[in-house]
């Protein structure tokens, strides 16, 4: 057959499948017309997909071809349209896939714990044996603020309203997710990125904790950090081991092509991801609602060593068979 | 053909070509996105300045939520495409041509940063720059790739003339080359064209080497 009467032939399918795929382009994924649409689909795209073949088998010009491959490609992309995540694989997530997914990767989430409480515990040691060590890390600027934030009689942590509570939360999830991820994205330069952030927060944070101790000041510093540290801590770790995870595909991608590594180990560390951005929500919400709440210091202080122990306890016994 | 062209086989046996998006396409669907956020940005930051209390919180979840999840929530309700992507005519895909999924899109686009780095996408134009599917390292963790979609010619009319057979047993590359004159002929100049088609006729002048090449070309493609 001459390609005219090709065309001729068959031109009206391949306006009925375009018509079609121009349609379910315009509608979004719950739409109930979508199904109705779809039912059609296939077999308007299996006869094109065989209008494609011989065309191809008979030389047709390059530009019909083109046209056929098109309609194909498009009509793929509509067949095997992902189903979005729902209420069930969710469940099964937050029981059993994330404290799984953390603890197959316990190398990596090892490694990012340590270099954070290493560095945690180094600084903490040395501001508390030379209290000018402090400003090696922070300049005077910063330790100022800390110093007026916590202080047990400043003003601004009675009267702090529900309009701050909405502006913190706002804040930590910005801040503190946004760290989050580029901890996790900065594995990739072979895992430096990640154990810089590692570092540089361990680091910090036993910084300033030692220096409010020296102070005095560790009352109100504790009793604020110590509940939504929990998650907050634990997630920034985890974020760590993921980068980590990538980091190390690159190093030694082990039977695989780096490539491929990296893609392998990218699917694992995404499960992990998902994990520490519900734990940094949940940490948002409790530094915001919470943390600055004024009660008797034990109070405060339980709460904070259950969240620690629930933390822990989730990400080393759930989910297991 | 020397082109960046990959052809898959789908399970209906029928053939996938993605044509793989290159650094400008892909830089300016990024340009026109980050123009389309630019008056949400100003917009939120005057309303933090001058509204203050509630505002600033929702303000900054609204800017967390543009700056990570912009492009992950037209990806999946726009079948791969941002509003910049859409316009360039280019999509996100898997690479064995599926549609992306939500972990393939969050995935790309947590790395953006790392491919940011240190400035402008320098990263990920190094590495873009390393396969033959522009992947930068988003897409290569992902398993996406950037195509073209969608932006093949409406079929174009082919006026019926003089025809003549072929004196020789026609291969299909030389069905395809002449079909591609014969398509191509209006965006060719007079003096390009005779100068190919004289590659096929050196015996004739360039004149009638054109004459025959077309005519002939109209014979295979069955206009008589």
């Amino acid at each position: 057959m001459k390609q005219a009467q090709f065309e001729k032939q068959f031109e009206s399918d391949w306006r009925q499948l375009d018509q079609q795929l121009a349609m379910l382009e315009k509608l979004r994924p719950g739409d109930l017309a979508r199904d109705a649409e779809l039912y059609q689909l296939p077999v308007g795209y299996r006869r094109v997909c065989h209008h494609q073949a011989l065309a191809r088998e008979r030389g047709y010009s390059l530009s019909l071809i083109q046209r056929l491959d098109d309609l194909v490609l498009r009509g793929y992309r509509q067949l095997y349209r992902p189903t979005l995540p729902l209420a069930g694989p969710l469940k099964h997530f937050l029981l059993v896939g994330f404290p799984q997914a953390v603890r197959a990767q316990w190398p990596w989430q090892l490694a990012s714990a340590a270099v954070f409480c290493l560095s945690l515990l180094l600084l903490w040691a040395l501001v508390r044996s030379q209290p000018d060590m402090v400003y090696a890390l922070l300049d005077p600027a910063t330790t100022e603020q800390m110093e007026s934030m916590y202080h047990p009689q400043a003003e601004h942590r009675s009267q702090r309203n529900a309009s701050d509570d909405i502006t913190m939360f706002g804040y930590y999830i910005y801040n503190n997710i946004g760290i989050a991820f580029r901890t996790f994205a900065g594995g990739i330069f072979f895992g430096v990125g990640a154990l810089f952030v590692m570092m540089f927060n361990g680091s910090f944070f036993g910084a300033v904790a030692a220096h409010l101790t020296n102070a005095g000041f560790q009352q109100p510093f504790f009793t604020f950090v110590i509940a939504h540290g929990a998650p907050e801590l634990t997630a920034i770790v985890l974020a760590g081991g993921a980068g980590l995870r990538l980091g190390w595909a690159l190093l030694a991608p082990g039977p695989w092509s780096r490539k491929d590594a990296l893609r392998l180990a990218a699917a694992q560390a995404m499960t992990v991801m998902y994990g520490a951005f519900a734990l940094l929500l949940l940490a948002a919400f409790i530094e915001a609602f919470w943390s600055p709440r004024q009660f008797e210091a034990w109070i405060k202080y339980s709460v904070g060593s259950v969240l620690w122990l629930l933390t822990l306890g989730y990400l080393f016994a759930a989910g297991r068979r | 053909m020397i082109d960046d062209r990959q052809s898959l086989r789908t399970a209906e046996g029928a053939t996938l070509s993605l044509v793989p998006a290159g650094i400008l396409p892909r830089a300016s669907a990024f340009l026109i996105d980050l123009l389309i956020r630019t008056p949400v940005y100003i917009g939120a930051l005057i309303i933090m300045a001058t509204r203050g209390g509630n505002a600033t919180g929702l303000m900054l979840i609204l800017l967390f939520l543009l700056e990570w999840f912009y492009p992950v929530l037209f990806e999946m309700l726009r079948h791969g495409q941002t509003p910049g992507k859409r316009l360039l005519g280019i999509a996100v895909t898997h690479t064995d041509g599926a549609p992306v999924t939500l972990n393939g899109s969050l995935l790309r686009n947590l790395i953006r940063q790392a491919d940011f780095f240190p400035m402008l996408y320098l990263t990920g134009f190094v590495a873009m720059l390393t396969n033959q599917r522009f992947q930068r390292f988003g897409d290569m963790a992902a398993n996406t790739m950037v195509v073209h979609v969608g932006n093949s010619r409406p079929p174009q009319q082919i006026s019926v003339a003089q025809t003549c057979p072929p004196d020789w047993a026609v291969t299909l590359e030389d069905q395809q080359t002449l079909l591609a004159l014969l398509e191509r002929q209006e965006t060719l100049s007079a003096a390009r064209r005779q100068e190919l088609c004289a590659l096929g006729w050196p015996e004739l002048t360039p004149a009638q080497a054109e004459q025959r090449a077309l005519a002939t070309a109209r014979h295979l493609r069955g206009l008589e």
